[in-house]
């Protein structure tokens, strides 16, 4: 078992790594539909909106290997990690808009009319009213997509990346030790996810008091 | 840069190829049937089981949820298939289980399921207010009155759009049983880009961009169906 750990120690480095990246990518994205759908901007929000419904229905397993094995025959061609990232990115940009949304909608219509009349601009009164009060509000949502999008990770041996779930299945299938890859893939993904998970827990119950009202 | 599916096209519509691919789907979509069926009764004994009086229960339910909430579904998918299997093997006093990649999926997906819908009628239930038990109780109802009449068809409308829409993630995460041998839609592209390699190069394109459309067709029809019961219902 001593020998294997650094195999599992590595590929949960990568893991994270193409976690973060994702998330971070997604985060933007995310954040970009849901302004582009608060102000209505015309033909970018159809753009937008079409996008939102085809991410969120489609696996992410189906969109790596498009990216993968398909889109290399159009002329485009991107590194395993690289697709990873912009699958991740763009399976996960969705559910962050949508969490942004619920955020947006949380605020009365009203702040904004408010501070267009003290004489705010667009983006002031989007910059210093709206996206502070709607970040506080989507934090809970936002965190939870963090969480399932690390659990997506989990696919992208599909694709050729030295991922947990592809030393695992290296293991099982050279040294037959089932029970001893299993657990350290359980494990792995233990010491991953529940740090992450507690922190998670923890920025909800501190945002619960920036928010407005109750 | 051209994109050109045409290949990809012209090899579904080669022989029986079509006809494979929906065969494939329908792989996908009855185990998550199957999975989902399991997973409302079952569900709802967890939700019910969450709300209990009982501490110790609740926290069984807790480390449950918690447990499958954290694990990726396709860690599931290795524990069950790989795991259950061997465990069998190793240990003589245990019926020999040689689970097949289908029965392992409805296992894992059961179980996953389960806990979803679990959360889900806990929250529906938890979501009727409170006064709406007292006022019923004031008019004078039975407790099993007050559930039959007043809470059930109020969280009932709450829950339905909700499993509608755990069944458009449960037929999402379906394609994954492909990892574990199962023949699904996803599996069956691959065979047939690989079969017609030479005569084909450029078919990948093409045949993912279908398997890609139609997973959007088919959960895009569900989770649209889910939306439009969550408005119908929000007015009520």
């Amino acid at each position: 078992m001593r020998d294997s750990i650094p195999l599992y120690v590595d590929a949960g480095i990568l893991t994270l790594k193409i976690g973060v990246v994702g998330i971070v990518l997604a985060l933007l994205t995310g954040l970009v539909c849901a302004i582009v759908q608060q102000l209505r901007i015309p033909v970018l929000r159809q753009i937008f909106g079409f996008y939102i419904e085809l991410s969120r229905n489609t696996p992410l397993i189906v969109q790596l290997v498009f990216l993968y094995y398909g889109l290399p025959k159009a002329g485009l061609t991107l590194s395993s990690e690289m697709c990873a990232m912009v699958g991740l990115a763009f399976l996960g940009g969705s559910y962050m808009a949508e969490a942004y949304r619920s955020g947006f909608e949380s605020i009365e219509p009203i702040q904004a009319d408010s501070a267009r009349a003290l004489g705010m601009k667009p983006v002031q009164v989007m910059g210093k009213v709206l996206l502070p009060q709607a970040f506080a509000v989507a934090v809970p949502a936002l965190t939870a997509n963090v969480i399932f999008l690390i659990k997506e990770v989990s696919v992208v041996s599909v694709i050729a990346l030295p991922d947990l779930v592809f030393v695992a299945k290296d293991q099982i299938g050279s040294d037959y030790n089932t029970q001893e890859s299993l657990l350290l893939l359980v494990s792995a993904y233990l010491v991953i996810l529940l740090p992450i998970s507690l922190v998670a827990r923890a920025l909800e119950r501190r945002v619960r008091f920036a928010t407005y009202g109750d | 840069m051209e994109i050109d599916f045409s290949q990809g096209f012209q090899l579904l519509f080669q022989g029986r190829n079509f006809a494979r691919m929906m065969l494939g789907l329908w792989v996908s979509v009855r185990i998550a049937l199957v999975a989902m069926i399991l997973s409302i009764v079952l569900g709802t004994l967890v939700g019910i089981a969450m709300r209990s009086t009982r501490s110790w229960l609740r926290a069984i339910m807790r480390v449950y949820l918690e447990f499958i909430r954290i694990m990726p579904p396709l860690v599931l998918l290795f524990l069950v298939y790989f795991d259950l299997t061997r465990l069998s093997d190793l240990n003589p006093a245990l019926p020999n289980i040689n689970l097949s990649g289908e029965t392992a999926a409805i296992i894992v997906f059961t179980l996953w399921g389960t806990a979803e819908m679990g959360d889900l009628v806990r929250g529906s239930i938890g979501s009727v207010p409170r006064h709406q038990y007292e006022s019923a109780r004031a008019l004078g109802m039975s407790g099993g009155e007050v559930y039959r009449y007043v809470v059930i068809p109020q969280a009932v409308r709450r829950l339905v759009p909700l499993t509608v829409n755990l069944t458009t993630r449960m037929i999402k995460t379906t394609s994954l049983v492909s990892l574990i041998g199962v023949v699904e839609i996803l599996k069956v592209a691959e065979q047939i880009i690989d079969a017609s390699r030479f005569e084909f190069p450029d078919a990948s394109l093409g045949i993912y961009g279908i398997v890609f459309v139609i997973y959007f067709i088919v959960c895009y029809i569900i989770s649209s169906y889910a939306r439009h019961l969550e408005r119908k219902w929000a007015l009520a």
